[in-house]
């Protein structure tokens, strides 16, 4: 049709273009429709999208190396992992001023535990570098404080590092915090480090700063009046030591000027802090730990998935894990495999039985029907605690096999506690999932088509065969991918009949979420079993077609 | 997180003030988190309903979600929104919520009450304060139960934890945890490693495989469960000889149900549970929690609740004031897992050790069992 006649556009009763009166209606109706399904769009969004989303972010996302050792990581940069040696000093440094604002957020032991997943022993070392962090300070302090008791002073640093300028610097300190507490740090500090300072003590600078972000914003006290941590104390030393600002600290004028020159003058400890980590954990000098280090320092990290698949990230590359290690590949192959054979046992169970019910009387095709529904009705739970009974060795069936002289009384059969168990329960659990989509097919199937068979000569099977069957495929086609697709992310059946070799990966994911804590690993598991469950639909699609589905 | 010593030191205040300052500032109800159970009841008899009777105003719920506790409590944390008051996790979960900042570093003898004699909390709980955050409670063991009357004739009842290894001698099936913790220890116990050395041949891969090695002579007769209630019912049904689990569990099914079981208790594995308060509470509730743990932990609260399930109190001072089962009337003292007779040969499960290598030792342990 066209919009068009010979005089000019078509036009509505109230003499507007008839196509845009049309398309304004139409968007009012798409308007109305999407007001109605909002509700469930909103909630779908809500239940469904965001979770898999953040799941998927989870799974590679590794943002705590970096927001932990903000300094520790650019300063990794130049060490050469390849070459056997543990990094230089200046990454020891800096590794001593982040760990120090780790231990006072008290940060550092979630790195140390995300990291002990990768590398045995982190999560002890971590906890004890941090707990005894101060140490390393406190040489440094006692020594400064030996040669000029003014360092004691709060009052007296406040005066030395206080002065104007120096905004930029404390601007770039409370990100670092705020990047690694994830809380906001805003506030007036009532204190400005001064630009002076920065340029001649810039280490002592940094260090005063964090302290002062940390003491007015979390612990809410005046800095002025507080003593600065052993890490500034640290910062100073690492600053006079340094022969290249002897000159300047000679030059100049500030407050505390005399006793920093005294400071500059007099010895300081030599204290390396490579020298001092090996101390606090002897595992600082050895090469594996920040190769773990190193590997795992990018924000994103490929690490949780190589892991799901038996490999590991590894300064040398992918490796795949030592064999007495490899895990999820062969239980996802399970999980494949025994879903597979519910699925078709469901099928054989399910066909006769949902024939049954599509050809018998009504009034007995209803009762039938409560039978099958029935367990449908009855918890999860109950049913699969149900057939621990009956399963066990003592069990219901044993002891009735054993009574019928079947079996003997010292052999009696392990149906539990194995794969037998975990596919005998879900079979009878997700029955009721292939019955009922093969049942509404087959009720629509007219019972006339198989007397006509019959009646131009076929045999019972061939009617069946070539006239019935082919009619319900429809059916099992769907009742096949609601049971396979169920199946595969099956938990509390393998769980409690599984025993050992018949659990399934979800129990694995599960350990994962609520045992180790290990949720980059779970995210990652749960984004494989997903890609699998779409390939599988995607193959299905390919092969059966999914026209070719029905549900009634 | 942005509370931290004011709030501890105006609790401290508070707490000095006694009841004084008791209702004003603490909140009125208080969510407790627990396992559910023979174990929750003996809380609620032995530490709530005491409470609740001196503060009449306050309504306790209860919560039985103690087994996933530590991944809830992230999960709170990390939606910013923390529900439960006070959480009674195991002291290995403990730590873990310590080292994740998700629990509430806890000054013992600030927080909880010195013993009758003057004694502080500190020396009073003595080396049951694992970590920073834990407040003990109970000191309980996983030992072995066995069927009585399943003991070939002419042989001993067990009574050596490597009769667990001895198929020979005592054939039938076993139940074992279905994780590697307590298990190796086990092993290698019983594969001649010395009591000392356990956890340093454990930390090689060469003792983890040994271990597993030792594991592997008894895989076939083995029963691998996940929850506490699993062994009573395997040896209540005759599904196993023997089977390791809580003793609680055990008394229950041999006192209170009559059930055939002995007890095993060589080379029990020593645990302890107790309470954690989970950070970043408001003032007012964590006033209440505080006051509310203060008082649970005492010394006759803790002996009370020995009363009612046979678990140790944590605190040396309430030993001698465990007296009998409150339904039984049975002298409850020869029950605890602390008690010399059934304490000859035990273990202190080594919460470093296990924080470090729990995944580790764990991801072989379940290849090992899918092979």
């Amino acid at each position: 049709m066209s919009d068009t006649t010979g005089s000019g556009p078509m036009l509505a009763a109230d003499g507007r273009p008839l196509k845009e009166s049309l398309g304004r209606a139409l968007r009012r109706q798409k308007l109305r429709a999407l007001a109605l399904i909002a509700p469930l769009l909103l909630f779908v969004l809500l239940t469904f999208v965001i979770p898999i989303v953040s799941m998927l972010i989870r799974s590679v996302e590794n943002e705590i190396v970096e927001t932990t050792l903000p300094g520790t990581v650019p300063a990794m940069a130049a060490w050469d992992s390849s070459t056997g040696e543990i990094p230089p000093e200046d990454v020891f440094q800096n590794l001593f001023f982040d760990m120090f604002n780790a231990s006072e957020a008290k940060e550092h032991t979630k790195l140390g535990t995300r990291l002990n997943y990768e590398n045995t022993g982190l999560a002890s070392m971590f906890r004890t570098s941090g707990r005894s962090i101060d140490d390393i300070g406190e040489v440094f302090q006692d020594a400064i404080e030996d040669i000029d008791e003014r360092w004691e002073e709060g009052a007296f640093w406040f005066e030395v590092m206080n002065g104007a300028g120096g905004d930029a610097l404390v601007a770039e300190r409370r990100a670092r915090w705020e990047d690694l507490t994830d809380d906001s740090m805003a506030g007036d500090l009532g204190f400005t480090p001064s630009q002076a300072i920065i340029d001649l003590l810039p280490n002592t600078a940094a260090a005063y700063t964090d302290f002062a972000i940390w003491t007015v914003i979390d612990d809410e006290d005046v800095v002025a009046e507080e003593d600065p941590w052993e890490a500034v104390y640290a910062a100073l030393a690492v600053d006079l030591r340094d022969p290249s600002r002897t000159a300047a600290i000679a030059g100049y004028q500030g407050a505390g000027a005399d006793a920093l020159q005294a400071l500059s003058a007099a010895e300081l400890p030599g204290l390396t802090f490579t020298e001092a980590f090996a101390e606090l954990d002897e595992d600082w000098g050895k090469v594996d730990v920040w190769q773990t280090i190193e590997v795992y320092s990018p924000t994103y990290t490929p690490g949780y998935f190589l892991n799901s698949v038996d490999r590991e990230l590894t300064i040398d590359g992918v490796q795949a894990r030592p064999e007495n290690e490899q895990l999820y590949v062969k239980l996802f192959g399970r999980t494949l495999w025994m879903s597979l054979i519910i699925t078709t046992s469901c099928i054989i169970l399910g066909y006769p039985i949902a024939w049954l019910l599509a050809n018998l009387p009504v009034r007995t095709a209803n009762v039938l029907m409560i039978l099958v529904l029935l367990p449908f009705w009855t918890s999860l739970l109950v049913r699969t605690s149900a057939w621990k009974v009956l399963l066990q060795q003592q069990g219901v069936i044993n002891e009735l096999l054993v009574w019928l002289g079947f079996v003997d009384d010292a052999n009696r059969l392990i149906l539990m506690n194995n794969s037998t168990g975990t596919i005998i329960a879900m079979t009878h659990i997700l029955l009721p999932f292939m019955i009922l989509p093969l049942y509404s097919v087959m009720k629509t199937i007219p019972p006339t088509y198989l007397r006509a068979a019959k009646s131009l000569g076929a045999t019972n099977w061939t009617a069946f065969w070539r006239v019935y069957f082919p009619q319900s495929v429809p059916g099992i086609g769907a009742g096949s991918i609601l049971v396979f697709i169920l199946a595969i992310g099956y938990y509390i059946t393998p769980e409690i009949v599984g025993g050992t070799d018949g659990v399934f990966i979800s129990n694995r994911i599960a350990y994962h979420i609520s045992r180790s804590l290990n949720w980059g690993l779970a995210a990652a598991l749960g984004t494989i079993l997903l890609v699998l469950v779409m390939a599988l639909y995607w193959l299905y699609d390919r092969i059966v077609g999914i026209d070719n589905v029905k549900l009634g | 997180m942005n509370f931290k010593k004011p709030i501890l030191a105006t609790m401290a205040l508070g707490l000095s003030a006694g009841s004084l300052a008791a209702d004003g500032h603490m909140a009125s109800d208080m969510t407790l988190v627990s396992w559910g159970g023979a174990y929750q009841q003996s809380q609620i008899n032995a530490y709530s309903d005491p409470y609740v009777a001196m503060n009449p105003g306050v309504t306790v719920t209860w919560d039985e979600s103690s087994a996933e506790a530590v991944a809830k409590l992230r999960a709170m944390n990390e939606a910013g929104s923390i529900t439960w008051d006070v959480v009674d996790v195991v002291a290995a979960d403990a730590l873990r919520l310590c080292d994740e900042g998700l629990a509430l570093e806890i000054d013992a003898d600030e927080v909880l009450a010195p013993a009758p004699d003057g004694t502080s909390a500190s020396d009073d709980f003595g080396d049951l304060l694992v970590g920073d955050c834990f407040i003990p409670q109970i000191v309980y063991s996983t030992t072995f139960g066995y069927r009585t009357d399943m003991v070939p004739a002419g042989v001993d009842a067990p009574n050596d934890i490597c009769d667990v290894f001895d198929l020979a001698t005592y054939p039938g099936m076993r139940a074992l945890e279905k994780r590697p913790i307590n298990n190796v220890e086990w092993a290698l116990l019983c594969d001649g490693v010395a009591k000392d050395d356990v956890y340093d041949v454990l930390a090689t891969e060469e003792g983890q495989e040994q271990a597993l090695a030792k594991l592997d002579t008894i895989k076939d007769s083995v029963i691998w469960w996940s929850a506490g209630a699993d062994t009573p019912q395997l040896l209540a049904d005759g599904e196993i000889f023997m089977g390791s689990t809580y003793n609680g569990r055990l008394f229950a099914a041999i006192e209170e149900q009559g059930q055939p079981i002995g007890m095993m208790w060589d080379a029990q594995v020593f645990d302890l549970d107790g309470w954690i308060i989970p950070e970043g509470l408001s003032d007012e509730r964590l006033a209440r929690a505080l006051d509310f743990v203060r008082f649970a932990t005492d010394t006759q609260r803790l002996a009370d609740q020995a009363k009612y399930i046979s678990y140790g109190p944590a605190r040396l001072s309430s030993a001698p004031l465990v007296g009998n089962h409150a339904t039984l009337g049975i002298d409850m003292a020869q029950h605890m897992p602390t008690d010399p007779n059934n304490a000859a040969n035990t273990f202190l499960y080594n919460y470093e050790f296990w924080a470090d290598y729990r995944d580790d030792i764990d991801g072989k342990f379940q290849a090992w069992l899918a092979q």
